[in-house]
C-alpha cells in the first residue's frame, strides 16, 4: 500500500497552490498561512461558525448538559485500508462524545504539519475529515495549523476536541453498572489494530482486512431509542476490549465474566494475532462500542444494535456478576476461568 | 481460520481431557519445551484440567529468555556506536541487560529498529549505505534458516554494511542437559512442533534412547497439546521411550532439508551460554569463520562487558523446570512485565510472563 496520495478520480480536486509541499511559512501566520487556510482548509470545513474567521467559534447549543472530549491522533501509516488519520481524528472524538450519551455537535481541529509533507496528502486528509464529519452530522467550527521542521513529526498530527449535548433524562455512567447486567459488543473486535499492523511497512502479510473506523453516534442513538436500560457505553480503542472491561469492573466494583467463544473476532484477525503472538482482546477498535445493558433488556438491546448497519454483527459476550469485584474472568473453551488482565503497554510481536 | 478453530474445538478438547484422565495411573512429570506451548497451556487453562498426578513443567524454549546477558549488553553497546542501526525482533528489544534494554538505549538516542523479518534488516542496510546495520539474530532452529538466508544474501550481494550478532540455540542439547542435571524430575517431553518442522524428529531419537524418555513432537493449540499429553502418558504408562510425531500436519521425519542446508552453509555448531542455565556444549550456532566480515562481534570491538544478573531472579531454575514462577519471591512484586528482573518475565513466551498474565486464579 502506498501512503502517497492518489487524487485521481477523487471527489474534491486539489486546488491550485504555489507549493506542492508544506513550507515553514504555511504556519507563520502570513500570506502562505492565509493561502493554505482559504484554498485548502476552509472549502472543506465550510460552516457558519468558521466563516466569520474570528479567534474562536460562537455556538448556540440546545439545553442539556454539555459533554466535552479531546484526543490527539498519531498513526503510521497515515493512510490505511478502511481509513486515514483524518477519518480517525473525526471518528475518535465523535465517538468519545457519543459514549457519554451526548449528541455530538461541534469539533475543533488542530494540525501539526511536517515541513516538506505533500499538500496533496493534506488535501486528501481534509476531504476525508469533511466526509466523515458530514456523515456524523457534526460541524468543524474552529481550528489551528502549525508547521514543524522536517523530521520533527511524521507528516501530520491532528488534535480534535468535541462538544455534544446530553438530552434530558439520559443517565449513563460506569457507576450504574450492577450485577445481573449484560455486556454487549457491537461487532468483531481488533479489526483496526490488526489492519494498521498489517499495513505497516515491513510486515508483508497481505489480508483483505480493513479498519472498522466509523462514527458511532447513529448506532448509540439507535440503541438508546429502543428503550433498553443502557447503563454504560465505551468504545474499545487503545487497549481493546480487555481494557474497557477492566475499567468497567474496577470503576463499578463488580466482576465481569466473559465467554471466550462469544466474543466476535474475524478469522483473519485471529490468524494474524496468533502469528504475531498478540491478543485480539487487546487490539484496538475504532468503530465498535461496548454496552452494559440491564440483564432483562439484553435481547432487546442486541436486536436494536443488529438492526443498525454498524451493529449487524453485535453479540452478548458476558455478564456482570457479584463475585470477584474488580476482576474480569474469561471462561475458556475448556470451561476454565482465568483472569483477563489490562494489556501491558505496547504489544510487541514475538520471535517465533 | 484453517488450522486454528479446529484445534480449539471445545468438545474435542474435553474428550481428550477425559482420555487423559483414564490414561494416568501413576504420577508423571512432563516438560513442554516451547514457550509458545507454555503460553497456550495457561491461556486456555489446560493446567487446571489435568488429572491429579500429572504435572507440567515449563521448559527453556523461549529464545529471548535464554539469550545470555552479555549478548544483550554487547548489542546495547554496539547500538550506542555512531553510525550503527541495530535491528531485532519485537520482544528482544525489551529484555533487560545489565545496562538497560535496547528500547532504553533507543530512548537515550541509539538507532534501534524493530523488524518482523531478518530480510527487513537487509533492506535497511541497502537503504542506508552510510550506516552499519547490525541484526541481533536470536532464536532456536525455527528462526535460524531465515537469519542464515539473510546473511547469505548479504554475502552473495557483497553487502558489507550488514552484520549479525548470532546467538542461536539448539533444542536437543538443552534437553540432554536438563536430563543430566541433578534433581531433574522430567519423565517425558512435548517437543516443539515448529522446531521439528525444520529439523525433523530424528535428532530426538538419540536423546530418547540414551535417557529413556518418551518425546512427542507436539503443536501449539489446546487440542494439539492435550493430544500430545495423551500420547506422552500412554508411552510412559507402557514404558515405551520412543519419539512420536503428533504434529503430522507440519513435521516430516527429516524436516526441511533446504532450510537445514542454508543453516549449515552459514553457521557452525558451537558451545553456547544459556541465560540463567550456564554453558551447554554444542548447543548453539555461530557464523562460520569465513564470514567473519559479517560477524558483528568481530567487526565492532566493544570492551567492558561485565554482565550483572539481578540476584533475586530464579529464571534459570524456571527454565530448567526446577521451579515454578510463583516460587520466586520477586514474582508479581519486584518483578512484573513492566519492571522485569529476568527475561522470562518479558517475552510472551516466557514462563513468568505467561504465569503473570494468565496464571492468576479468579477469586471465588
Amino acid at each position: 500500500m502506498s501512503d502517497r496520495a492518489d487524487v485521481t478520480g477523487f471527489s474534491c480536486p486539489l486546488p491550485r497552490l504555489d507549493y506542492d509541499t508544506v513550507q515553514m511559512a504555511h504556519g507563520a501566520g502570513g500570506r502562505l498561512s492565509q493561502d493554505l487556510f482559504e484554498k485548502l482548509i476552509l472549502p472543506r470545513f465550510a460552516s457558519p461558525e468558521l466563516a466569520p474567521r474570528e479567534d474562536g467559534a460562537l455556538l448556540d447549543l440546545p439545553p442539556g448538559r454539555v459533554a466535552f472530549s479531546t484526543d490527539t491522533f498519531v498513526v503510521t501509516p497515515l493512510f490505511f485500508p478502511g481509513g486515514d488519520i483524518g477519518k480517525l481524528a473525526v471518528c475518535g472524538t465523535v465517538n468519545d462524545v457519543a459514549m457519554m450519551g451526548a449528541l455530538p455537535r461541534a469539533l475543533s481541529v488542530a494540525f501539526v504539519l511536517e515541513e516538506g509533507w505533500p499538500l496533496a496528502d493534506f488535501h486528501r486528509v481534509l476531504c476525508s475529515m469533511e466526509a466523515t464529519a458530514q456523515q456524523a452530522g457534526v460541524r468543524i467550527v474552529t481550528g489551528d495549523t502549525k508547521v514543524v521542521g522536517r523530521g520533527q513529526c511524521d507528516g501530520i498530527y491532528i488534535n480534535t476536541s468535541g462538544l455534544g449535548v446530553v438530552p434530558e433524562g439520559r443517565r449513563l455512567g460506569v457507576a450504574r453498572i450492577a450485577a445481573g447486567d449484560a455486556v454487549l459488543v457491537s461487532g468483531p473486535v481488533g479489526d483496526h489494530g490488526t489492519a494498521i499492523l498489517t499495513a505497516r511497512a515491513g510486515l508483508s502479510v497481505q489480508t483483505e482486512l480493513a479498519s472498522d473506523c466509523a462514527t458511532l453516534n447513529g448506532l448509540v442513538e439507535a440503541l438508546l431509542a429502543c428503550g433498553a436500560d443502557v447503563k454504560a457505553l465505551r468504545d474499545p480503542t487503545r487497549g481493546g476490549l480487555a481494557a474497557v472491561l477492566n475499567e468497567f469492573a474496577a470503576g463499578a466494583r463488580v466482576g465481569i465474566t466473559l465467554e471466550d467463544g462469544a466474543v466476535p473476532v474475524r478469522a483473519t484477525v485471529a490468524g494474524v494475532c496468533e502469528m504475531l503472538g498478540l491478543d485480539p482482546l487487546h487490539a484496538a477498535c475504532e468503530g465498535r462500542l461496548v454496552a452494559v445493558v440491564s440483564g432483562a433488556d439484553a435481547d432487546h438491546g442486541l436486536a436494536a444494535l443488529r438492526a443498525h448497519a454498524l451493529g449487524s454483527e453485535a453479540a452478548v459476550i458476558g455478564r456482570v456478576v457479584p463475585a470477584h469485584p474488580g476482576v474480569v474472568a474469561l471462561r475458556t473453551g475448556l470451561g476454565v476461568e482465568r483472569v483477563l488482565d489490562m494489556p501491558l503497554g505496547e504489544q510487541l510481536p514475538r520471535i517465533c | 481460520m484453517k488450522f486454528l478453530a479446529e484445534y480449539r474445538d471445545p468438545e474435542l478438547a474435553r474428550a481428550l481431557v477425559a482420555q487423559l484422565q483414564r490414561a494416568v495411573t501413576r504420577p508423571w512429570t512432563v516438560m513442554e519445551i516451547c514457550g509458545g506451548q507454555t503460553h497456550s497451556i495457561l491461556r486456555h487453562g489446560i493446567d487446571q484440567v489435568l488429572p491429579p498426578g500429572l504435572e507440567l513443567v515449563h521448559g527453556p524454549g523461549c529464545p529471548v529468555c535464554v539469550t545470555p546477558l552479555e549478548t544483550i549488553d554487547r548489542a546495547v553497546a554496539i547500538a550506542g556506536l555512531p553510525g550503527v542501526i541495530l535491528a531485532s525482533f519485537g520482544d528482544m528489544l525489551r529484555v533487560p541487560g545489565s545496562r538497560g534494554s535496547l528500547l532504553e538505549a533507543r530512548s537515550r538516542g541509539a538507532d534501534v529498529r524493530m523488524v518482523y523479518s531478518p530480510l527487513e534488516a537487509l533492506a535497511l542496510a541497502r537503504a542506508n549505505p552510510d550506516h552499519d546495520v547490525v541484526f541481533l539474530a536470536v532464536g532456536f532452529e525455527t528462526t535460524a534458516p531465515g537469519n542464515a538466508m539473510a546473511v547469505a544474501a548479504a554475502v552473495d550481494q557483497g553487502l558489507r554494511n550488514y552484520s549479525q550478532i548470532v546467538s542461536h540455540v539448539l533444542v536437543p542439547p538443552a534437553m540432554a542437559a536438563i536430563l543430566d542435571s541433578p534433581g531433574c524430575r522430567v519423565n517425558a517431553f512435548l517437543a516443539a512442533g515448529h522446531v521439528c518442522t525444520v529439523t525433523g524428529w530424528r535428532p530426538y531419537e538419540a536423546v530418547a534412547a540414551r535417557h529413556g524418555v518418551p518425546i512427542v513432537a507436539t503443536g501449539f493449540e489446546p487440542v494439539d497439546i492435550l493430544d500430545g499429553l495423551v500420547q506422552a502418558v500412554t508411552l510412559l504408562e507402557s514404558g515405551d521411550a520412543r519419539v512420536v510425531n503428533r504434529y503430522e500436519r507440519a513435521v516430516r521425519p527429516d524436516g526441511n532439508p533446504a532450510a537445514q542446508a542454508m543453516v549449515d552453509r552459514m553457521y557452525r555448531v558451537c558451545d553456547r551460554k544459556w541465560r540463567g542455565i550456564g554453558t551447554i556444549p554444542q548447543s548453539g550456532l555461530a557464523l562460520r569463520p569465513e564470514f567473519a566480515a559479517w560477524d558483528a562481534e568481530r567487526k565492532f570491538a566493544v570492551a567492558d562487558i561485565t554482565p550483572a544478573e539481578p540476584a533475586e531472579c530464579i529464571a534459570g531454575l524456571v527454565l530448567q523446570g526446577l521451579a515454578k514462577p510463583a516460587d520466586c519471591p520477586a514474582f508479581g512484586r519486584a518483578c512484573t512485565p513492566q519492571t522485569p528482573l529476568g527475561a522470562t518475565m518479558v517475552s510472551s513466551e516466557g514462563a513468568c510472563a505467561a504465569w503473570f498474565r494468565y496464571g492468576r486464579k479468579v477469586p471465588q
